[in-house]
């Protein structure tokens, strides 16, 4: 954190001056390890087996929270007889099939609750009969289908209808609570020390901390960052915090939480309103070409549904109402038709594997940099030789612009300037400072940003590019260019463009678009015009508009909310008049939970939220994330819906059953609880199950993404290093922004690797001298940092290396070398498309690496030696000694 | 004048802005540089370039751990040591609470990350100062010592006179440069960069007196939670320079960090210098008229 | 060869063990930029020529004119050439009057400066009065005070070099002016038995002897003194500039002293004493820029004062080690 997010760490240095124990879980020993109290050097990959046996360790000795778990969670709740754990299966969940890699997760239901989907969870379920039906599609074509339909889950939480048998003692042997107890129960401390490569006591140490960090008067925050999420099992290392937190009772609590280390200063942003290819605005499922056909279709499953989710109709039609105005009637549903549909997965690497195969033609890189910053940056770079044109905004002449005519395969002969038909437009983008806008950051937290300055020459906003685009595309479409006549047909299908309210203010010379007016769109007006205030406000006859339902009133009273900068010692330590937080300019989410079931603070130092009985509403420090007015003890009826189905015991108001899910049955690809894999490559057999990596990760078989054998397969003694990719405080990801800048390139000059002295040795490794990795990907060359930072770990007796590398760097700029994503390998997690960036394995040698075509023969040499074919590292299911 | 020239150059002086003539002046500021919570982000030393204007020091990667500019000088006004150390584990079965200031565990091995942003001294007795023969170091109303790049002549006598070794001149410029403590910034009332930029409260700046008061208990508590190592650096106005007007708490030695352990300020020795001087010249003379004494032709 | 043969990297406890910590070996002080060889020569020039100035003047007193012509050339062209290489050496040349801005005591280059500029204004007449013939009266008089200016030409230097956070320089500060007095005048005197004919340089051979003899004692006194430090005089590109100055200087003294009456000798004597005295110059810069450029010269004595200084039993615990691959020493 004090490397990635060192603004943000002033706030870890003020908890840590008022006496917090700081806990830092990494692989290497960073700067934010040099602040911490305690480091866990653990071997990179092996989170869930840390938190696993953190969780262990909290149920083995009765540490958990009884009064919050048995109020605030699904411990209770009764899963159906027919699941089979981990336990049963030597490392799977009950549902697998292993044909199509992919779990049915109708047997991870409660028993008695008539369950559906989550919204995108509809699909998976449609899409898997499906391909029942259709036997013979290929399995690939499956494949990416399936993953597809996974990444229209959203943010909803899975919806049932029914009551779930509950157990409120806690008893019954299928209860979530004794489920987890079962499945957590092989999570020994020793068994962790062993798998992480740590000590026992080092694992001891953070245990005890936690726990006597946490209950009625304390609080334990877990901060996060891509060390976590960039795995083959990403999302259920957060899950598996999720489930410890909920224990502890460290959810909905100030002090408490998960927090998501986020990376671009939008990137939250970038999700709420997204730039994602399966999701709408405020998380809203992308309709689907063959399960959607109607607006009743896409929200129907959940118009019987309980929370908040339940209103989704509500978000759509108000959204829909937004984007095409006075067009969308209820007649024509709103313009439900024209949102464009899925057909397959849009990910960034399913669309990278598109490009290789020449069935992408043309792609847009706004602030993207693949040909450095994705993993296997080479079979990005293939991809993008292969296009028809490509369009670059950015500040700087990025690799990802230059590959024609001076990328490493231009260097090795692999390809040739006049063969790669690819047409570059390169168009240089304004700065933040130079145009008005807005960053969400981690805190769900909007603030504005006024420019500081003029854009010099060229240089325009996105907004800008986009709104002009747009303008002189509807222009053409609507003959006003061009002078034909459209056909009928034509016309038909320019609508949703023509249609679109496309009518922003523009200013200045440039004629930049008021981006205060796209906010104040987003915000949302009610039929007369009259800003929103609340996203309860939304209705579902068309009368309001609203761009994103979570940012609904981020322009209440006509005023720009997410620019209010009131001094901090001139408010309460919430701090609510600086920015605005979505939802309702709440600061943390689900604070019901800060409060017992009864309304009353868990304690008085942690008071943050309670039930005043005079005046009979939630008071507190912050805007309840609850009906104001509900009390403590509302029993919802039976036929309640929407958000009068949740309790007034119940914080988790986003998930239909109000309590926080210590078990997930439904809407996750890969599992119902976490598990330990190891990563899909990795030097290490999986000491937990024969189940060696994520049976449901997504792999992408290819000449230019071959696997490395792992584990026990013969070969992976050729690739014996673990290596972790990362981030330098002084440089920004794929370099665009930092390797051009003299005074930060000069702090970090070069691509360097980070190893142990005692690889260092074993290889041959001099301290300032060159190294030579290489993959089944590629071979690159780094300048060698050996320091004792970096620590070999023992698992299962075997001394296992790792090698840092920062993956800043490329060709061009001031500051340059090679990529450390040569090395990378294109595999899934399941749930969110995210590459395992975290860990991998290569082998390193002494020296420079070879150039031109001996380098490519090079990394041909140790796919021979460790047997690679087009099936290694691919296999779904295996079993102990090997693949079965 | 009342001070003798032995005061002037190296006795306590409580207020160096009046003593170089400023009838009234704003109170003396300065840095107090807590390197005990610097994360070694670097930005005190990217703030300081922007604002300054200051060249690129060239593209070396130095192996110094993360450090690649090495040390300060004409083209680094502000820069972070890092220094990698390991020790013997001093207790093995603490639970890490209360908190170690600096460092973390690793089995039996503590590991430690040492960061400190270093910077100019702003001395109380400013060898550098001193040694001009132009006049373009001065004294300023708030007691700092800036160089006037439209005076300096590039005669270098600043360069060694420094016992810090933070004052250089530029290649190709010809001029020494150093920190100014953001004169341009105090004027206008403004933090230095490098305060501003510091995410960690590492850098405080403020008047001397109040920083030196805040340090001393920063000390104490470091102390109290086990931080033995915990020192002030340069706060002393007892000290060989008359104290710095930029002052450290450091979790080692100086030198470790690439401080001169007990630095005097050269000056304090220039009245003997020149007495010397003066008899050796009288020296000269006599010699010469005695080579002739007693001389015949 | 298995990878596990491969050699080790020698982990930095191995190393030659230091006996003081430091940031990974680098200088505290930031290498003196005064050039080479522009400093030691004008340190040269200018101890030859405030000691010739004051010789000339005794010699024409004392009815010596070829003495006294060799002595006031040697003063104007060793002021001369002090002047230029001090302006040569400047960052920015065009800005060389800024040194007389103002005159601060506390800066010897300063002062330095204020003594120069005339000194080498009233040497330069006197040289012109000297070889024009015109105006030999004003020339006189221009001799006389540079010659009043001479004994401070040669000591100013000592101070200059002192008055710095150089180790051997500054510790040196006893000592410096009277081996650069002595140098001054013994190259002053090597001049005179240069320039000067046998029926008149018999003060200019006792100059040079005695100036080089004490030059020599000088010296030896400062390196014994020094200690540590001292040994930068006597190591490396220092040691080897010294070492040929004492031979030099030697040489010249017993060539003096023994062979002053024969033209040739003289002549040699002559030119040894000077060249000796140049590289006695050479010498002490080479030795300050080394003391600059090793963080123990700094380091140690420094650590020796504040460990001395500590009240007894408060030793420092046991220190951190450095970790391998990257030393602190
Ligand atoms: N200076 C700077 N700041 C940045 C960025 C930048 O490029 N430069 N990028 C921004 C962006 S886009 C993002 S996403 C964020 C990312 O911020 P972070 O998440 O902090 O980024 P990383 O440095 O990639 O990874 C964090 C750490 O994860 C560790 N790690 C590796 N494997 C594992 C593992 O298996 N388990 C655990 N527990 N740790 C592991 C690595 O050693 C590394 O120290 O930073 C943002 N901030
Ligand atoms: N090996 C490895 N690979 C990784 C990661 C890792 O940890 N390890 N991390 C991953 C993560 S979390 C991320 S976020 C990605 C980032 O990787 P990319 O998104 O590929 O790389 P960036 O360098 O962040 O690209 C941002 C570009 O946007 C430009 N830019 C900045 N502002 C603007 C603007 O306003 N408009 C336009 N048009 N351009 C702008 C910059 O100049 C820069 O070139 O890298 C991923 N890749
Ligand atoms: S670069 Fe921006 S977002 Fe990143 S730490 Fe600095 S201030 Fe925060
Ligand atoms: S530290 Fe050096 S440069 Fe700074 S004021 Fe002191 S003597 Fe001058
Ligand atoms: S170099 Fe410039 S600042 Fe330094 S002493 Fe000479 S004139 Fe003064
Ligand atoms: S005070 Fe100003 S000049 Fe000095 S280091 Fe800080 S930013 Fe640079
Ligand atoms: S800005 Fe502050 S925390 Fe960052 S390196 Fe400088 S002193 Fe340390
Ligand atoms: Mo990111």
């Amino acid at each position: 954190m004090a490397e990635c997010h060192p603004v943000g760490f002033q706030w870890v240095m003020e908890a840590k001056a008022r006496g917090a124990t700081i806990i830092h879980v990494d692989p290497r020993f960073t700067r934010t390890s040099a602040l911490a109290d305690i480091h866990v050097p653990l071997r990179a990959g092996t989170d869930i087996a840390f938190l696993g046996g953190l969780i262990n360790h909290v149920l083995s000795r009765d540490l958990w929270f009884r009064e919050y778990v048995m109020a605030y969670t699904n411990a209770p709740m009764i899963v159906r007889e027919d699941f089979r754990d981990t336990e049963d299966l030597d490392g799977l969940f009950s549902g697998f099939a292993e044909q199509t890699r992919h779990y049915d997760p109708s047997t991870w239901q409660y028993e008695g609750a008539d369950v559906a989907a989550a919204a995108g969870q509809r699909d998976q379920w449609a899409l898997m009969h499906r391909d029942e039906e259709a036997g013979e599609r290929s399995a690939a074509g499956r494949r990416t289908e399936k993953a597809s339909s996974m990444e229209t889950a959203g943010a909803a939480g899975g919806r049932f209808h029914g009551h779930p048998e509950r157990d409120e003692t806690l008893q019954h042997p299928r209860c979530v609570f004794q489920v987890l107890r079962r499945h957590f129960a092989r999570y020994t401390p020793q068994l962790v020390a062993d798998v992480c490569g740590i000590t026992e006591r080092e694992f001891e140490r953070v245990a005890d901390a936690l726990t006597a960090n946490s209950g009625r008067e304390r609080t334990t925050a877990f901060a996060y960052g891509v060390g976590w999420t960039h795995h083959t099992v990403g999302v259920q290392y957060i899950r598996t915090a999720a489930i410890l937190q909920l224990l502890l009772g460290n959810i909905g609590r100030p002090g408490g939480g998960i927090l998501a280390l986020r990376g671009h200063a939008s990137i939250q942003g970038s999700t709420d309103i997204p730039t994602l290819f399966n999701i709408l605005p405020g998380y809203l499922p992308m309709p689907h070409a063959h399960e959607h056909l109607d607006l009743d279709g896409y929200v129907s499953a959940d118009a019987g549904s309980k929370g908040y989710w339940g209103n989704m109709d509500a978000y759509a039609v108000s959204l829909l109402k937004a984007w095409w105005g006075d067009v969308a009637t209820a007649d024509n549903e709103y313009c439900f038709g024209y949102l464009p549909r899925l057909t397959s997965s849009h990910s960034n690497y399913d669309t990278v594997v598109k490009q290789v195969e020449g069935s992408c033609e043309g792609y847009f890189l706004v602030g993207e940099n693949p040909a450095v910053g994705t993993s296997n940056s080479r079979m990005n770079r293939f991809g993008l030789a292969n296009l028809t044109w490509l369009v670059v905004r950015d500040f700087n002449m990025i690799e990802s612009a230059t590959f024609w005519k001076d990328g490493p395969e231009i260097d090795s002969g692999e390809l040739t300037t006049e063969d790669i038909a690819t047409e570059v437009f390169f168009l240089p983008a304004a700065a933040h400072v130079e145009k008005d806008g807005s960053f969400t950051n981690t805190q769900r937290m909007l603030q504005w940003h006024h420019k500081a300055v003029e854009p010099r020459g060229d240089q325009r906003s996105e907004l800008w590019f986009y709104y002009h685009l747009g303008r002189i595309i509807r222009e053409k479409l609507a003959g006003a260019v061009s002078r034909e006549t459209p056909t009928p047909e034509q016309a038909e299908r320019d609508r949703p463009i023509l249609d679109l309210t496309w009518d922003y203010p523009t200013i200045g010379e440039f004629a930049e678009p008021d981006a205060e007016a796209v906010l104040a769109e987003i915000s949302g007006w009610d039929g007369e015009g009259r800003p929103l205030s609340s996203y309860t406000q939304l209705r579902t006859d068309g009368s309001t508009r609203c761009g994103c339902w979570i940012y609904c009133g981020s322009y209440a009273e006509g005023v720009n909310q997410t620019a209010r900068r009131k001094p901090g010692r001139e408010q309460s330590w919430v701090a609510p008049e600086w920015g605005w937080a979505w939802p309702l300019n709440r600061r943390i989410l689900y604070n019901r939970a800060s409060a017992d079931p009864d309304g009353a603070p868990w304690s008085e130092r942690k008071a943050y939220l309670w039930w005043d009985a005079e005046q009979r509403k939630w008071v507190g420090h912050d805007v309840p994330d609850f009906q104001a007015t509900k009390p403590p003890d509302y029993r919802p009826p039976t036929d309640a819906e929407r958000e009068d189905a949740i309790g007034g015991s119940e914080p988790f108001i986003m998930q239909a059953d109000g309590r926080g899910w210590l078990y997930v049955p439904t809407g996750l690809a890969d599992g119902p609880m976490p598990a330990h894999y190891e990563p899909a490559e990795s030097p290490v057999a999986n000491l937990l199950y024969g189940q060696q990596a994520n049976p449901a990760r997504r792999v992408f078989p290819h000449r230019l993404n071959r696997y490395a054998p792992s584990g026990e397969t013969p070969g992976s003694e050729v690739y014996p290093h673990v290596f972790t990719t990362y981030r330098l405080t002084e440089h920004h990801t794929a370099g665009g922004m930092s390797r051009w800048l003299p005074y930060l390139s000069e702090l970090q000059p070069e691509f360097f690797c980070e190893v142990s002295p005692a690889l260092a040795a074993e290889r041959g490794l001099e301290h300032g001298g060159w190294a030579t990795l290489v993959s089944p990907r590629a071979a690159i060359e780094a300048r060698v940092l050996v320091t004792e930072r970096m620590r070999p770990v023992t698992v299962g007796g075997h001394t296992i290396h790792q090698i840092g590398l920062p993956y800043h760097w490329g060709d061009n700029g001031l500051s340059t070398g090679d990529s450390a994503n040569e090395l990378l390998p294109i595999v899934l997690d399941p749930n969110v498309h995210i590459q395992p960036t975290k860990a991998d394995t290569c082998d390193i040698r002494p020296g420079r690496r070879p150039r031109g075509r001996a380098r490519l023969a090079l990394v041909q040499e140790y796919q021979r030696r460790a047997g690679i074919t087009a099936e290694t590292g691919t296999e779904a299911v295996t079993r102990r000694g090997g693949p079965s | 004048m009342s001070f003798t020239l032995d005061e002037r150059l190296s006795a306590p002086l409580m207020d160096p802005a009046a003593e170089a003539g400023y009838a009234e002046h704003p109170p003396r500021m300065g840095f107090f540089t807590d390197t005990s919570v610097c994360i070694g982000c670097k930005a005190c030393e990217v703030a300081c370039k922007e604002w300054n204007a200051i060249p690129e020091g060239g593209l070396d990667l130095t192996g110094m751990s993360y450090d690649n500019s090495v040390g300060l000088g004409a083209s680094t006004w502000r820069h972070v040591a890092f220094v990698e150390q390991a020790t013997p584990n001093r207790d093995a079965v603490d639970l890490g609470m209360p908190s170690v200031p600096q460092g973390a565990l690793q089995d039996d091995r503590e590991l430690r990350w040492l960061m400190a942003s270093d910077v100019c001294k702003h001395c109380t007795h400013a060898a550098c100062l001193d040694v001009c023969p132009t006049g373009s170091l001065f004294r300023t109303e708030f007691g700092t010592v800036v160089v006037q790049e439209d005076i300096c002549n590039g005669c270098g006598y600043c360069v060694p006179a420094c016992p810090y070794g933070v004052i250089d001149l530029r290649p190709g410029d010809g001029r020494a440069w150093k920190c100014t403590l953001c004169y341009d910034r105090l004027g206008a009332g403004l933090e230095p960069a490098c305060a501003k930029a510091c995410p960690t409260d590492s850098i405080q700046y403020g008047p001397l007196d109040e920083l030196r008061d805040r340090a001393a208990e920063r000390v104490d508590a470091l102390h109290e939670a086990g931080a033995e190592q915990a020192r002030l650096y340069g706060h002393d106005p007892a000290d060989g320079v008359g104290g710095d007007g930029a002052f450290f708490l450091l979790l080692d030695e100086p030198e470790v960090y690439g401080l001169p352990p007990d630095p005097v300020v050269t000056t304090r020795d220039l009245p003997a210098m020149w007495r010397r001087a003066a008899v050796a010249a009288a020296g000269t003379v006599a010699a010469v008229a005695a080579a002739f004494l007693g001389c015949r032709r | 060869m298995s990878p596990r043969e491969q050699p080790a990297v020698p982990p930095a406890e191995a190393r030659r063990a230091p006996d003081f910590r430091s940031y990974y070996g680098r200088p505290i002080l930031k290498r003196p930029t005064w050039k080479n060889p522009d400093v030691p020569v004008y340190l040269f020039a200018g101890g030859l020529a405030g000691a010739s100035a004051v010789l000339a003047e005794l010699a024409a007193a004392t009815g010596r004119p070829g003495l006294a012509r060799t002595a006031r050339l040697g003063a104007a062209g060793g002021a001369l050439a002090g002047a230029g290489l001090l302006v040569h050496d400047l960052g920015r040349p065009a800005r060389f009057l800024n040194m007389l801005r103002m005159l601060k005591i506390t800066s010897p280059l300063s002062v330095g400066s204020w003594i120069l500029a005339p000194f080498s204004g009233l040497t330069t007449a006197a040289a012109a009065a000297e070889l024009t013939g015109v105006a030999p009266a004003l020339g006189r008089v221009a001799g006389v005070g540079a010659a009043a200016l001479g004994g401070p030409m040669t000591t100013y230097t000592a101070v200059l070099l002192s008055d710095t956070a150089v180790p051997a320089w500054h510790d040196a500060y006893r000592e410096l002016p009277v081996v650069f007095a002595a140098s001054a005048v013994s190259a002053a005197g090597g001049l005179g038995l240069l320039g000067a004919g046998a029926g008149e340089n018999a003060p200019a051979a006792r100059l040079g002897a005695g100036g080089a003899a004490v030059e020599l004692a000088a010296s030896a006194v400062l390196e014994r003194r020094l200690g540590e430090i001292g040994a930068k005089y006597s190591t490396g590109r220092a040691g080897r500039w010294m070492a040929a100055a004492r031979a030099l200087s030697a040489a010249g003294m017993v060539g003096a002293l023994t062979g002053r009456g024969q033209r040739r000798v003289a002549a040699v004597s002559g030119l040894a004493l000077l060249a000796g005295s140049l590289a006695l110059r050479f010498g002490v810069f080479h030795a300050g820029m080394a003391s600059a450029a090793d963080p123990r010269d700094t380091i140690v004595p420094q650590r020796r004062r504040l460990d001395a200084a500590r009240p007894a039993g408060t030793e420092p615990g046991p220190q951190p080690s450095p970790t391998r691959g990257v030393t602190t020493t």
